[in-house]
């Protein structure tokens, strides 16, 4: 169970979020080819190691959250406003 | 050659390789000892009872080399065709169950409507009336059952062995060697491997093998949970599947109930499982039989899937000439495993793709030809 540290909410349980995917994945220009949409709809760097995600508080404030996640010790390294920059490169600090 | 993983799907593909082929001039690298990945980790299921046409044709495939897959290999693997039952619980859920058994009788592949007595006569323990979620009916394949999986890894790996294969344990592989647009072969924790063809057979780890050749796939990484009660005499003699939510269960030659569900949700390399999700199963588990509410879980463990981004594999070419990819397998890869091996082996050996998995290509992202089951696009979580 993963206990999220909601900055609205305070500390609750992951079933009262939704998961939305990897958060590290930036849209391309709308002129941009097919191939760069091909990746950014299909392709995931899918780390082992720490993870920039969205999710979503349904049960609770229902605010969007980006967290910082490992994905193997699921560790929560941060949870940040959606606009927000990741506190480091989360791939250098990856296993 | 060499293929990287010591599991179901590379011990098949080595196998198939050396006594379909004549290509004998192949090393299979395994980290750990072979069969201990997810080809023993799985619920042990067969069946062919997809719905998009190119899935019924290549698993009813594989199912048939099931029926074969003893005699074969000499090799005792308890394949056990004790059908597959999957339950409906309103009336669109039927329309859907029917619409797939429609399709796959236009294949030519076995599948039954079955209405609330006959469920009742097939398994007496389920309560057709539990209040929430009332049983209507079903849809049974009566060729889908379980088989040893142990026995899967042990009799390829025996037959590939015979046939010239070498198998290598304690094997990791740290890189993975280019020249150019070429492969040319693997590092090891035991030395490096010169090869013309490096085909990943590692599904859970695939991003992870397939990035150290520079190659970043449509796969995200996540659990999927198993659990074992204790063992009781025999009380379900088909694989059983409840429609409200998604549980599966079946038991054991040995007497213990052997059931999972769903992913646990979120990307993880961790090989555990949260308790969200083991209360979900349980919840199903007593609503469907409540008999089993008396049973004890004995063991409890987690796998980890390649999830790709439309639910369907991955049988392909890479952007690196001689990189072979066989994964993408999501919580279906073990039924996969004969038609996996003959079709990785003839991609390998005929350099194009096998006619049964030429829909399983890593091109159709960008084509805009996902194979897409249920429809739910690329989102693997939900698949």
């Amino acid at each position: 169970m993963l206990r999220i540290p909601c900055p609205h909410c305070g500390e609750r349980d992951e079933t009262e979020f939704r998961y939305r995917g990897d958060a590290g994945k930036a849209r391309p220009a709308g002129d941009a080819d097919i191939a760069a949409f091909a990746t950014y709809v299909y392709e995931r760097d899918n780390p082992l190691g720490w993870h920039v995600e969205w999710w979503m508080h349904v049960a609770g404030c229902r605010k969007l959250l980006k967290l910082v996640r490992h994905t193997l010790s699921h560790e929560i390294h941060a949870v940040l406003a959606p606009d927000a920059e990741p506190p480091f490169p989360p791939r250098e600090q990856g296993r | 050659m060499v293929i990287v993983g010591g599991g179901g799907h590379g011990l098949a593909t080595a196998y198939y390789l050396a006594t379909r082929h004549g290509i004998t001039d192949v090393a299979v690298v395994e980290k750990g000892a072979i069969g201990l990945g997810n080809v023993g980790r799985n619920t042990t299921f067969i069946r062919s009872n997809y719905f998009h046409p190119d899935n019924i044709r290549f698993y009813e495939f594989s199912l048939q080399l099931w029926e074969n897959l003893e005699r074969s290999l000499n090799f005792n693997a308890m394949v056990s065709q004790r059908g597959t039952l999957n339950l409906f619980h309103t009336e669109a859920q039927r329309d859907l169950f029917a619409r797939r058994a429609n399709q796959m009788r236009l294949l030519g592949v076995d599948a039954e409507a079955l209405g609330r007595d006959a469920v009742k006569a097939l398994v007496p323990l389920i309560d057709l009336d539990n209040g929430r979620y009332p049983v209507l009916g079903g849809f049974l394949q009566p060729r889908g059952g379980t088989v040893r999986h142990d026995a899967v890894a042990w009799g390829y790996a025996r037959g590939a062995s015979e046939a010239g294969v070498d198998i290598i344990e304690d094997c990791e592989v740290t890189g993975i060697t280019r020249s150019g647009a070429r492969v040319t072969g693997v590092e090891t924790t035991r030395g490096s491997i010169g090869a013309e063809t490096v085909c990943l057979a590692v599904a859970g780890h695939s991003s992870r093998l397939a990035s150290m050749a520079g190659v970043t796939l449509p796969i995200e990484t996540h659990v999927l949970q198993a659990f074992v009660t204790e063992a009781v005499k025999p009380v379900l003699d088909v694989v059983l599947t409840y429609g409200p939510s998604h549980f599966y269960v079946s038991q054991s030659d040995k007497g213990g109930l052997v059931y999972g569900g769903a992913l646990d949700g979120y990307n993880t390399y961790g090989q555990r499982g949260t308790l969200p999700m083991a209360e979900e199963l349980a919840a199903c588990a007593v609503t469907l039989m409540p008999g089993l509410a008396r049973l004890k879980v004995l063991r409890q463990w987690g796998g980890v899937m390649d999830m790709t981004m439309d639910g369907s594999p991955l049988i392909t070419q890479t952007p690196v000439d001689g990189l072979i990819l066989n994964g993408g397998w999501c919580y279906g890869g073990f039924k996969a495993i004969p038609a996996g091996g003959v079709t990785t082996a003839h991609l390998i050996a005929h350099g194009s793709s096998h006619p049964l998995a030429a829909h399983l290509g890593l091109g159709r992202f960008a084509a805009g030809r996902t194979v897409d089951e249920r429809g739910v696009g690329p989102f693997p979580w939900t698949h």
